[in-house]
C-alpha cells in the first residue's frame, strides 16, 4: 500500500533542471570560511551533501561530512555527481580541471576573479569532456524544495512552474522574491555568472527549460555588455515555444570604457541595454521595465 | 588595465617586435635630444589613455628643430577629453608603403584566444570590419592544441596558419616576417595575461620591412596579481580618486551626473536600482556595489564616499540580504549617523537575511524602512526633487 502510494506520488513529482533530489554534492574548499558556511546552509536546505575536498586535509570531517584530498577519491567513495567550488581565484582553474578529469557531471563555480586565460584553458578542457560548468562568478543553481547548490538565500524560493535564468546574483534574488511574494513558484533558478568566459550560457539553459515538462514559463534576466542575450534571442525566435519574460539591467549605467578596435571587430553587435531589449522584443520576449512587473506578466502567461 | 603607447612600445621592444626609433619625452630638451638621435622628420604623439587623440590634434609632424619646438609646446598645452598631456612620444617618421592590422585578443563566446589580421589596417579598421568583413581574418589558437601557443608556437609554413597568413599577406616575402611578429605578439599576450595586444597599423616602411607604427596593450585585471611589474605601469591620473578610494575599501563605485545617491549590494541589482530611479523620474548620482559579505564598516565607508558629492539630495540604500546580513547594514548606518554628518535624507530598503532584526534596530533610531524596492525608490526620488 505504502509502496503504491509512493509510486503514485512520484508521478506527481515536480521536475527541474540540472539539480534535484538525486544530486550528490561535493564541496571544494569546504574547510575555508565561505565553503564551510555555505556547505552548512546547503545541508540545512536539504541538499545531499556527501563529501568535501581540500588537498592536504583528507581524513578530517566538517560537521559530519568526510573531507578527501582529491575529487577522484571523493567521487569513488561517495558517488558524488556534482561539485561546487568555493576555492580562491588562483586555485579555481585547477579545481575545475580536477572535476573534469574525474568525470564529474556538473560543476558549479562560485569563485570570482579568475584570470581570463585560466578560463580559456578550462573552456578547452570542457569542450573535450562531458562535464557541464555553471559560472564562474555566479550564485549557483537551486531547484526549490529539492536541492540548492550555491550561495542564494534558500527561503525566498518556492516550488512551481517558472524557470529563472540570469547573469546576476542579487538581482536574481529580487526577481525570485517578487515571484514568490505573488505565490508563483520556480522549477529551477540558474545564475550563469558575470565573467566574460562562462561555462553555460542563456541558450543552454533555455533549451533545458524547453525540455523540462514542468517548466511552463521562463524568466530571463540579462545585463549590458556581451552578446549572449542577442544569441539567446535568435534561439528563442526559432526554438522556444514557452512564454519568456525578460528584464535587462543597465539602461542608465555609464558606458563601458572601450578596448582598442579588436572588441568591435570580433563582434560588431551593439551591447547596450536598448539594443538587447529591442532584439529580445523582436524575438517575442515580453520585456519589462522593472523587476516587480514580472509576476503580473508571468501570471497572465500561465493562465 | 590600460597602459600608454610608449609603455606598450617598450614591451614590444623587449619582445623583439620592430618599432620606429624614438622614446617618450616630458620636456623640450628631452624631445630635442631624441629627435637628434633619430633624425628628422619626427612624429610627436600625445600620450593619453582616451580615444580620439588624432582628431583632437594630439599628433603632429616636425620636419626640423623649429617645428619640433613649436609643436611640442602646442601639444603640451593641449587638453584631450579633459586630460592634459604629460608625456609625448617622439618617433622617427616612417615612409609608409602599406598598412596592416594585427591583434591578439580573447573571443568570449568561443572562449578562445584569437589572432585578428587584415590587409586594410589604419584608423578605418572598424568600418572595414562592418562593411567588408571578408577583409578581416581570424585564427583561433586553442584549436591548435598540438602546438605550444604560449611560447608563440605556430604551425608556420603549413595550414591552417599558412592559409591565414597568405590571405592577409599575399606578397610571399612578407609571410615569414609577419609570422615572426605574430609569434612574438602571441607570446607576450600570454606572458603578461593581456586582454588585448594590438598593432594598428603594422606598416611596411620605405626599406620594405615591417614596423609597428602604434602599440596598444590592455591587461586582464583579474590576473594582475601575477604581474607586479605591470601594476607598476598604471597611470593614476586616469583613476578617479573617489573610485580609487572605493576600490581600496572593496567597494565598486562609479560617479554619475544625478542627485540620488545609491548604495546597493550586487552589480546587477545596483544597475536595476539605477534604472528604476530613472523610470520613476529621478536621476542616479552614482553606481555603488558594496559587494557580497558586507560589514558595518563597508556601509560607513560607502556613505563617506558618496557624501563627497555635494549634488546629492537623497540617499537610497537598497539591500537584498543573501550572504549580506541586513543587520550588518543597519549597524553600519547607525555607526555612520554617529561618525558622519549626513545632510540629506536616507531611504532604506532591506529584504532577506536578518531583515527583522535590522528593521527593529533602525526603528529604535527613528529610521523607517521599506520592503519594496519600488516604494523605496519612489520615496528617494521624491526627496531629491
Amino acid at each position: 500500500m505504502t509502496q503504491e502510494l509512493n509510486q503514485n506520488l512520484s508521478l506527481f513529482k515536480k521536475m527541474s533542471i540540472l539539480i534535484d533530489e538525486n544530486t550528490r554534492l561535493l564541496v571544494q574548499g569546504i574547510t575555508g570560511r565561505d565553503g564551510s558556511f555555505h556547505a552548512q546552509k546547503m545541508q540545512e536546505y536539504g541538499t545531499k551533501l556527501v563529501a568535501g575536498v581540500t588537498p592536504g586535509k583528507g581524513g578530517q570531517d566538517v560537521f559530519g561530512i568526510p573531507v578527501f584530498n582529491s575529487v577522484l577519491e571523493a567521487k569513488q567513495k561517495t558517488q558524488a555527481n556534482t561539485a561546487v567550488i568555493y576555492v580562491p581565484a588562483k586555485f579555481a582553474k585547477d579545481a575545475i580541471l580536477e572535476d573534469i578529469a574525474a568525470g564529474i557531471e556538473l560543476v558549479i563555480c562560485i569563485t570570482e576573479g579568475i584570470p581570463v586565460l585560466d578560463m580559456v584553458d578550462v573552456k578547452h578542457a570542457l569542450n573535450k569532456s562531458k562535464t557541464r560548468l555553471i559560472g564562474p562568478n555566479c550564485p549557483g543553481v537551486i531547484s526549490p524544495g529539492k536541492s540548492k547548490v550555491g550561495i542564494m538565500p534558500g527561503h525566498i524560493h518556492q516550488p512551481g512552474p517558472v524557470g529563472v535564468v540570469s547573469r546576476s546574483g542579487t538581482l536574481t534574488y529580487e526577481v525570485v522574491y517578487n515571484l514568490s511574494s505573488n505565490n508563483i513558484g520556480q522549477t529551477s533558478c540558474v545564475g550563469l555568472g558575470g565573467d566574460p568566459i562562462i561555462g553555460t550560457r542563456f541558450v543552454d539553459i533555455l533549451e533545458l527549460f524547453m525540455n523540462d515538462p514542468e517548466t511552463r514559463a521562463i524568466v530571463m534576466v540579462g545585463e549590458i555588455g556581451g552578446e549572449d542575450e542577442q544569441i539567446a534571442a535568435q534561439f528563442i525566435k526559432s526554438k522556444v515555444t514557452k512564454p519568456v519574460v525578460g528584464f535587462i539591467a543597465g539602461k542608465t549605467a555609464p558606458q563601458g570604457k572601450r578596448m582598442g578596435h579588436a572588441g568591435a571587430i570580433i563582434s560588431s553587435t551593439d551591447t547596450t541595454a536598448e539594443s538587447k531589449i529591442r532584439i529580445l522584443k523582436e524575438a517575442g520576449v515580453h520585456m519589462v521595465d522593472s523587476p516587480d512587473e514580472i509576476p503580473q506578466i508571468i501570471a497572465q502567461k500561465l493562465k | 588595465m590600460k597602459i600608454h603607447e610608449y609603455q606598450a612600445i617598450e614591451i614590444f621592444k623587449t619582445a623583439g617586435i620592430p618599432v620606429a626609433g624614438g622614446r617618450v619625452a616630458v620636456n623640450l630638451p628631452e624631445a630635442q635630444a631624441i629627435a637628434q638621435e633619430t633624425g628628422f622628420p619626427v612624429v610627436l604623439k600625445s600620450q593619453v589613455l582616451v580615444g580620439g587623440r588624432g582628431k583632437a590634434g594630439g599628433i603632429k609632424i616636425a620636419k626640423n628643430l623649429e617645428e619640433l619646438n613649436k609643436n611640442f609646446s602646442q601639444l603640451k598645452s593641449l587638453v584631450i577629453k579633459g586630460y592634459s598631456v604629460d608625456h609625448i612620444l617622439i618617433v622617427r617618421a616612417l615612409e609608409i608603403k602599406k598598412e596592416f592590422y594585427a591583434a591578439v585578443t580573447i573571443d568570449n563566446i568561443q572562449g578562445d584566444v584569437v589572432v585578428i589580421a587584415s590587409s586594410a589596417g589604419g584608423v578605418d579598421i572598424e568600418d572595414t570590419a562592418k562593411k567588408t568583413p571578408e577583409k578581416i581574418y581570424k585564427y583561433y589558437l586553442q584549436a591548435q592544441k598540438e602546438i605550444d601557443v604560449r611560447q608563440g608556437g605556430l604551425p608556420a609554413g603549413r595550414p591552417p596558419w599558412s592559409d591565414f597568413i597568405k590571405a592577409v599577406f599575399p606578397d610571399p616575402s612578407h609571410q615569414e616576417p609577419a609570422t615572426e611578429i605574430f609569434q612574438k605578439l602571441i607570446k607576450l599576450f600570454y606572458q603578461y595575461d593581456c586582454s588585448l595586444a594590438e598593432i594598428n597599423p603594422l606598416v611596411i616602411d620605405g626599406t620594405g620591412k615591417f614596423c609597428a607604427a602604434d602599440a596598444k596593450i590592455n591587461f586582464d585585471d583579474n590576473a594582475l596579481y601575477r604581474h607586479p611589474e605591470v601594476q607598476a605601469l598604471r597611470d593614476l591620473k586616469y583613476e578617479d580618486p573617489d573610485e580609487l578610494e572605493a576600490k581600496k575599501n572593496e567597494l565598486s563605485f562609479v560617479k554619475m551626473e544625478g542627485n540620488v545617491g545609491c548604495i546597493v549590494n550586487g552589480a546587477g541589482l545596483a544597475m536595476a536600482t539605477m534604472d528604476v530611479i530613472k523610470l520613476l523620474g529621478g536621476d542616479p548620482a552614482n553606481f555603488l556595489d558594496v559587494g557580497g559579505s558586507s560589514s558595518p564598516k563597508k556601509v560607513l565607508n560607502a556613505l563617506r564616499i558618496i557624501l563627497k558629492n555635494k549634488k546629492i539630495k537623497s540617499i537610497l540604500i537598497n539591500i537584498f540580504g543573501g550572504i549580506t546580513r541586513c543587520d550588518d547594514i543597519a549597524r553600519g548606518i547607525l555607526q555612520a549617523q554617529k561618525e558622519l554628518v549626513i545632510p540629506v535624507p536616507l531611504v532604506v530598503r532591506l529584504t532577506g537575511t536578518n531583515e527583522k532584526e535590522a528593521k527593529e534596530l533602525l526603528a529604535q533610531n527613528k529610521i523607517s524602512t521599506f520592503s519594496s524596492m519600488r516604494e523605496a525608490v519612489r520615496r528617494a526620488v521624491e526627496l531629491a526633487r
